[in-house]
């Protein structure tokens, strides 16, 4: 642990309540981030996988105090700022910063790119008039934008320039640590490596530290050090790229990685791939202990009982846990893996029609399919 | 290019060019631009602007039509102005739109009339507007306990019977214009506020204004310079369409004796005047009416011509 710790979330936990109707407010609540602790170290960048709706983009939203916490605490270089209010944050604003998702959502359409970019700098009182006119046209041109399109709106740019334009307000304040949430997962796919390539320039240059939020695991892989796989809510692996990669242990990590495509169709018709039992639970009511345990092939009946921790497991290094009790060893093969829980406790599949199985089952077919 | 199939191509590529150079040109504008571009082809609007270019000449050289014909505004001409019955005159070279019950000239009531018209038109028009936007603005991005206050209020207000109110405040103070376009701001604003937060609510959700947040831009930066450009249409149209409104609530104010006191020349207190005389005096209860009807149908059609030209895609009201 060399490098110093910008943020650290400590068990955080996130409930929504659920509304039930106007007047009444149920005692149910969504479980958005149940728990999870996590370390940023100056300098890198950790990734956030995870499907849709399982808590990365609301972890993110409390780590930039977007949002408040239900319980836990955020320290950022040290301060705890997770119970202040937004107008005490001042400094912190400045210093973390978030891109957005949705290029067209994230930019106002009545204002001028210049406005949108200057912002920053008039929020926090740090230049005007002239000052500011030309420090946006440099933000502009670090971003690979024309400096002379100052005056033009959002609208009259297409949604690669535009998330340029989010990266160039996020970047104007020369932050400390970005959380980028899902920065390319609406663009084009064409137009996705050089966002990406931009980030990770700027990066360079400006010596940031990135929370890169994505469900595509192979966007990820190519910008981060260190990852973090959430599922409903929990952590339920981590550690170095490279690591995770190679050894992925949680039945959850194996699956993922085996949905990830290849390039070459040899190599993607020799591999496994995984398809897991039925859809994400309600995070209403997740299931107890291990929340993967309804899903899970190698599910046995202590992990509807026993929570799993976060730890290393099977000789990993130490910054490569786990929360898993039956870790999947390097080779292991999880298509003849049976869950061990009776069946009222686990998703069944129904019994495949003869056309999904054809799809699905087959490993021939399925190599055709990635030919075709 | 050599073979006589390149000739078309090569039109079509000039077509090309001129279709780049053309899209250069729409590509400079903004969208007030292109809303002017718009308004210019509506010919009912571009008519109703130049009625209301004409209505505030004539306010603002109310004087000239004074000295030109000579009567002052509050002067009564009894040996001129009145007939030997003691009624009023009809038109003629000397009084052009007649004269009234006290021998006074018409035509240049109405035109002094046109100032307090247009000025309560205008002001409270905009204090009503200015509140709405501010407490609709409030309501919308606030929510909670200052959106459940505002939305009472509007819901208190927009049930009050407005000239049974008017008519009590009016009976505490004196009549004016000051009370006048506190009245009509008064009840004016919670139909804007709620347009306003309504608009607000879709607003606020949308990401650049957690983009805002994230910033760590205050709550009053996101309402006025994220939020309020946002539903700048809107209230611009609300806006014009308030204008005639306000002025015939004016004129009624003054018609039933709550507005402007006598003898201040006003077309809502001219019409009163001329009650029990139009069967004599047909001039004294038109020439006003016109004038009223006129400007009002021109605010109107002009704020109809501004929804269009600025908000295309809005359907006719």
């Amino acid at each position: 642990m060399s490098p110093e710790v910008l943020l650290r979330a400590v068990d955080v936990v996130k409930h929504f309540p659920v509304q039930s109707s106007q007047l009444r407010r149920s005692r149910e609540v969504v479980h958005a981030v149940d728990g999870v602790s996590l370390e940023i170290r100056q300098g890198e960048t950790v990734g956030l996988v995870g499907e849709t709706g399982c808590g990365k983009s609301t972890l993110a939203r409390c780590m930039a105090r977007l949002q408040d916490l239900t319980s836990g605490t955020i320290e950022f270089e040290g301060e705890d700022i997770s119970r202040r209010k937004p107008r005490q944050l001042g400094r912190i604003r400045r210093d973390m910063q978030m891109i957005f998702q949705d290029p067209y959502g994230s930019l106002n359409p009545k204002r001028r790119v210049g406005a949108i970019i200057g912002d920053p700098f008039a929020i926090h009182d740090i230049a005007d008039g002239k000052e500011r006119k030309r420090r946006v046209q440099e933000m502009m041109e670090l971003v690979g934008l024309n400096p002379e399109h100052y005056n033009r709106f959002p609208a009259e740019f297409s949604g690669g320039q535009r998330q340029r334009i989010g990266v160039a307000r996020a970047l104007a304040l020369k932050p400390k640590l970005v959380i980028c949430d899902e920065p390319v997962s609406a663009l084009d796919v064409s137009i996705r490596a050089q966002v990406l390539n931009l980030l990770v320039d700027l990066q360079k240059q400006l010596s940031l530290t990135y929370v890169f939020i994505s469900h595509d695991l192979s966007v990820v892989r190519h910008v981060s050090d260190r990852l973090l796989l959430m599922y409903l809510g929990k952590v339920v692996e981590s550690g170095q790229s490279r690591d995770l990669y190679a050894h992925p242990r949680h039945p959850y990590a194996n699956a993922l990685l085996s949905a990830v495509p290849l390039p070459d169709p040899r190599k993607a018709a020799e591999r496994e791939k995984i398809v897991l039992a039925g859809d994400v639970p309600s995070p209403i009511r997740p299931p107890v202990a291990c929340r993967f345990h309804p899903r899970c092939p190698k599910a046995q009946p202590r992990c509807a009982e026993v929570e799993p921790l976060l730890e290393p497991r099977l000789g990993d290094p130490v910054d490569h846990v786990t929360a898993c009790h039956f870790p999947v060893a390097d080779g292991e093969s999880l298509r003849s893996a049976q869950s061990s829980l009776p069946d009222d406790l686990r998703v069944i599949e129904p019994e495949p029609t003869p056309e999904t199985v054809d799809v699905v089952g087959s490993v021939g077919s399925s190599e055709e399919a990635d030919k075709s | 290019m050599t073979n006589p199939g390149a000739l078309p191509t090569s039109e079509v590529l000039g077509e090309a060019i001129g279709d780049e150079a053309v899209a250069h040109v729409i590509e400079g504008r903004s969208t007030w631009q292109l809303a002017w571009a718009r308004f210019r082809k509506d010919r009912i609007a571009m008519v109703s602007a130049g009625v209301i270019v004409l209505v505030v000449l004539v306010a603002i050289f109310a004087p000239v039509f004074a000295s030109l014909t000579g009567h002052g505004v509050n002067e009564q001409f009894r040996q001129t102005g009145l007939n030997a019955y003691g009624l009023p005159e009809p038109p003629s070279g000397r009084f052009l739109l007649g004269s009234d019950d006290l021998g006074r000239d018409i035509l240049v009531r109405i035109a002094y009339g046109a100032r307090i018209s247009l000025f309560v038109g205008v002001v409270a028009t905009l204090l009503t507007v200015a509140i709405g936007a501010v407490l609709g603005l409030m309501a919308g991005y606030f929510g909670g306990i200052v959106d459940s206050v505002i939305a009472r209020l509007v819901d208190l207000v927009l049930s009050l019977p407005f000239l049974l109110f008017a008519i009590s405040l009016v009976s505490v103070t004196q009549p004016g214009l000051t009370i006048v376009i506190v009245v009509i701001g008064v009840f004016g604003w919670a139909a804007v506020a709620r347009i306003v937060r309504g608009q607000v609510l879709s607003i606020r959700e949308k990401e650049y204004i957690e983009a805002a947040r994230s910033l760590g831009a205050s709550a009053w930066r996101i309402m006025f310079v994220d939020i309020l450009p946002n539903v700048l249409t809107q209230l611009i149209v609300y806006t014009t369409l308030l204008i005639p409104i306000t002025i015939v609530l004016e004129a009624t104010l003054s018609y039933l004796g709550l507005g402007i006191p006598p003898p201040t020349a006003d077309w809502g207190q001219m019409i009163a005047e001329s009650q029990n005389l139009y069967q004599q005096a047909w001039w004294f209860l038109v020439f006003p009416s016109a004038a009223l009807l006129i400007t009002t149908l021109a605010f109107n059609l002009l704020g109809d011509g501004i929804r269009d030209a600025l908000d295309p895609g809005l359907a006719r009201l």
